[in-house]
């Protein structure tokens, strides 16, 4: 029983982790390796708001949401563009951000125990013969609900449509008028948004460490590639596999394996079937 | 300028390359000297410092330079290729490991364990690699960045190879100048064996696979094998650093496993410009002694070089070396449009 | 199955996703034959060559050449054992001098096996086969860097390519969209030539004209199925074939 709803609470935060990150792969094939930058840094900004400008919770979160949102997409007009089309630059150039945005943070000192956000709701209930934090219950809450916002939001809205119809063929959707640039700034500034969302959910449940910064960015890389880099449901399939090995290695092995599984699952998958279990891109790759 | 006229840059070529790399038509010692001049001022330079500055500080700082050169060229190395690393500190790591625990755990001394950990560091790192040499772009860097950080967490995990505290005492140069000049020959040896490998047939190949690996393997050629084949060179060159900084700390911890040895020799071939050995190097000859004399800065550091890595890519993308190049062989003047 | 069928491709059929981009193709191409491939956009020609070459995997059948099975075998194997192919987008190595794309497949096994190949002399092997299809060697044009020569030359430089090898089975993808009249017109007898010389071609084309004065056969695609095989006047006579091209293509 333990072991079920750990799972589930687990994969739902790695979920939440890895959401924004495949959403922006997804849609214009940028790999955001700030992401957990920015995880970490809506986390603190929302700590400064609270607690040394006296900004209401609610308003504090959305502040950060909008901020590292807004963030993102100037990080693609001012960056990203330079960039565009050598993927591996993106990806360097993301990582240079994220260990700036990081190791600028450690060095201002935010970590350890009086850096904790307080819980939406205190206490916690009984499932089972298992206490559970109401904390976690939100989590899993906001999880499921973002996961059908985005789903609804891919289908039925047009921002939604041009980002699937960007990642499917960008030259035809270009040809019916979508604008590939704004659409991906759009994409990184949902992506670093959603980081926070993650950020604010997750993080009162610990405090805040900067390391998870680092570790945040590698979750995400193995949900995603567990499932398929590109795909939502992919993205979920990884989380509830990564997040269920994960405590059942902690239960019977000890903590630390999480960290070497996580680590050796993308390795392995990679080597193996790199389109990830859910992912179809490798068929439809390139053309000769 | 007078306003109102408009004034255009015009570039020309100095006198003497000719239009093709290979062939140079030299018409006096003057050219002779154009020519040999930015490749032996640097290599004699590099031979003299250690001479020069024995018995200073900045001798520690010259080893570093060299070490952390010779990481910049084995990635500019797997660049060429089109192999784009994100963990030369693998490279470095299983060096640094290999010689380190034969000298610990079975007492080898110093010259049969750098060697050892070059060519046993590189096998491991290829056999590795080899696996997922078949992935594109982003998804082979994925994989080079995990592989550091899981092996440092296996090595805390299952308390191997010294675990968390590392593998102490271990031998030490008998003497300061063979550590140094076995860096600084090295870097040259590097240096210039990469460039010419790159300009042989060998290289041709190489630099193919990194251009359309679809055309080469069209042509015949295993593509994959080539590959490997790069990695184990690179990952020599980087085992090799790694196996010589160990007996020059006489320690070997997880510490070698960590992202600086990514990130700073990424940093230095971007700032020095990429593709071309040279600018790898020069890159870790600005970045090393820059960040030793920021050292006050502490933890900052790390933040130095992501802040140079980016500034470097979004502003000056052709790296200093080409840019030096371009100055060296052209002239620029004003002309009247 | 004699000793002169050179390549026989067995029922092959590749879906991508749900487009059945090659469905049921079987074909026989005899040593030495000259066989043409036509059909309308997207018929799925180009797939049935990377299926023949490797580049893609196929969901069923089988390819044979020389009556080895070399179905699902990597495209360098393939091409070691003397099968070449041009890309139908040109590809070449564009950031190497134009000579030194040739220097890959004077590398390959299949290569080496016959002569030995020293180095400086793959150079000179190289300027002799670019020099053949209209890249003088006493002109800058051999040395430029690939990327910089006009479209026309990087058709002839992947057919280089293809020369290189020395094969004995050579696939064509349109080979001559894209080439001036002038550069076909220097093209074709270099092909003629290569043909006389015991090559067996197989040549997807779409312009017509340029390909019934080579091939002795042809085939035709549609939808991915073969719907036609034979000498090239019969198969345009036949109804299927007149009513597959009409209004998708206008015959020069
Ligand atoms: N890698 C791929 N992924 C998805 N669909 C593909 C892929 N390659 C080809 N197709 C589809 O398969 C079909 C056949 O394409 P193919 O390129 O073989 O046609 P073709 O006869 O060569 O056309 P053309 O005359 O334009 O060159 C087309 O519908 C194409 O869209
Ligand atoms: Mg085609």
């Amino acid at each position: 029983m333990e072991i079920i709803i750990y799972g589930i609470t687990n994969s739902i935060s790695l979920a939440l982790m890895a959401i924004g990150f495949s959403l922006t792969f997804g849609i214009s094939g940028l790999p955001n390796f700030a992401h957990g930058a920015f995880y970490l840094l809506g986390g603190i900004l929302t700590w400064i708001f609270l607690n040394q400008l006296g900004i209401p919770y609610l308003v504090a979160a959305l502040l950060s949401i909008l901020a590292i949102g807004a963030f993102g997409f100037f990080l693609y007009w001012g960056l990203m563009l330079r960039l565009r089309g050598l993927a591996i630059n993106e990806v360097i150039a993301t990582l240079a951000v994220a260990i700036v945005i990081i190791e600028v943070l450690r060095w201002m000192g935010f970590s350890g125990f009086s850096y904790v956000l307080p819980p939406f709701i205190r206490g916690s209930v009984n499932i089972g013969g298992v206490w559970v934090d109401n904390q976690r219950i939100v989590m899993v809450g906001i999880g499921a609900a973002l996961i059908v916002v985005l789903y609804l939001f891919t289908r039925r809205t047009k921002t939604g449509l041009s980002f699937r119809a960007i990642a499917q063929n960008e030259r035809t959707a270009i040809a019916v008028g979508i604008d590939p640039d704004w659409t991906a700034a759009l994409s990184l500034a949902m992506g670093s948004g959603l980081a926070v969302v993650a950020g604010l959910a997750i993080l009162p449940l610990g405090a805040i460490d900067t390391e998870m910064g680092y570790d945040i960015l590698l979750y995400a890389l193995a949900v995603g590639i567990i499932g398929g880099l590109e795909s939502l449901p992919g993205a979920l399939l990884g989380s509830f596999i990564l997040g269920f090995s994960q405590i059942l290695v902690a239960t019977f092995l000890r903590a630390q394996w999480q960290t070497v599984v996580t680590l050796a699952a993308i390795v392995i998958i990679l080597a193996i079937k790199p389109s990830g279990l859910l992912g179809k891109y490798k068929e439809l790759e390139e053309r000769v | 300028m007078a306003e109102g006229e408009k004034y255009r840059k015009e570039r020309l070529d100095r006198g003497i390359k000719a239009r093709s790399d290979t062939i140079y038509v030299l018409a006096s010692s003057r050219d002779l000297l154009y020519l040999l001049m930015p490749r032996a001022l640097p290599v004699a330079l590099l031979i003299l410092l250690p001479i020069l500055l024995h018995g200073t500080y900045w001798e520690k700082v010259l080893f570093y330079s060299c070490i952390f050169g010779l990481l910049a060229l084995s990635w500019d190395f797997m660049n060429s290729v089109g192999l784009v690393s994100l963990g030369q500190a693998l490279f470095f790591g299983a060096g640094a490991y290999f010689a380190g625990a034969l000298n610990h755990y079975l007492g080898w001394p110093i010259f049969l364990t750098i060697p050892a950990g070059t060519i046993g560091g590189a096998l491991i790192c290829t056999a590795l690699l080899v696996p997922v040499v078949r992935l594109r772009g982003v998804y082979f860097s994925i994989v080079t960045l995990i592989l550091p950080l899981l092996f440092a967490h296996l090595i805390e995990t299952l308390e191997i190879l010294g675990g968390t505290h590392g593998l102490l005492s271990l031998s030490a140069y008998p003497s300061g100048w063979i550590a140094i000049y076995l860096a600084v020959g090295a870097l040259l040896l590097a240096l210039f064996g990469f460039r010419k490998i790159l300009d042989e047939d060998f290289g041709m190949i190489l630099r193919g696979i990194r251009d359309d690996d679809r055309v080469v393997m069209a042509a015949g050629v295993n593509i994959y094998w080539y590959k490997a084949q790069s990695i184990f060179l690179a990952a020599a060159v980087g085992s090799f650093a790694g196996a010589l900084m160990t007996h020059y700390y006489q320690f070997v911890g997880r510490s070698v496993l960590a992202l600086d040895y990514t990130i700073l020799p990424l940093a230095a071939v971007v700032l020095g410009g990429p593709g071309s050995f040279a600018g790898a190097a020069l890159g870790s000859f600005i970045l090393v002694p820059l960040s030793e004399a920021l050292r006050a800065m502490g933890g900052l550091r790390m933040a130095l070089y992501g802040l140079i890595l980016i500034g470097a890519l979004a502003a000056l993308p052709e790296g200093i070396f080409h840019y030096l190049q371009r100055r060296y062989h052209q002239f620029e003047r004003m002309v009247k449009v | 199955m004699t000793e002169d069928v050179i390549l026989e491709v067995r029922r092959l059929t590749k879906t991508f996703g749900g487009i059945m981009a090659v469905c049921d193709v079987s074909l026989e191409v005899r040593r030495g034959e000259f066989v043409g491939i036509i059909g309308p956009n997207g018929s799925g020609k180009t797939t049935l060559i990377n299926l023949i070459t490797g580049f893609v995997k196929p969901t069923s059948g089988k390819v044979l050449y020389k009556g080895q099975d070399i179905t699902g075998k990597p495209p360098y194997e393939i091409a070691c054992l003397g099968i070449a192919r041009t890309f139908q987008m040109a590809r070449t190595l564009h950031k190497l001098p134009a000579f030194k794309n040739l220097i890959v497949p004077l590398c390959s096994p299949r290569v080496r096996k016959f002569r030995g190949g020293k180095y400086g002399e793959r150079d000179d092997i190289a300027i002799d086969i670019l020099d053949d299809l209209g890249f003088e060697r006493d002109s800058f044009v051999p040395y430029k860097i690939a990327g910089t020569l006009p479209h026309g030359y990087l058709k002839r430089l992947d057919l280089a390519r293809c020369i290189a090898l020395r094969p004995e089975l050579l696939i064509l993808d349109e080979l001559f969209s894209g080439m001036a009249m002038s550069e076909v017109a220097a093209t074709l007898p270099m092909l003629e030539k290569f043909h006389r010389e015991g090559l067996t071609i197989i040549m997807v084309e779409h312009r017509l004209r340029e390909l019934f004065r080579v091939a002795n056969r042809v085939m035709v695609m549609n939808f991915g199925q073969k719907i036609a095989d034979g000498p090239p006047q019969k198969v345009m006579e036949m109804e299927e074939v007149q009513k597959a091209y009409l209004g998708t293509e206008v015959e020069e």
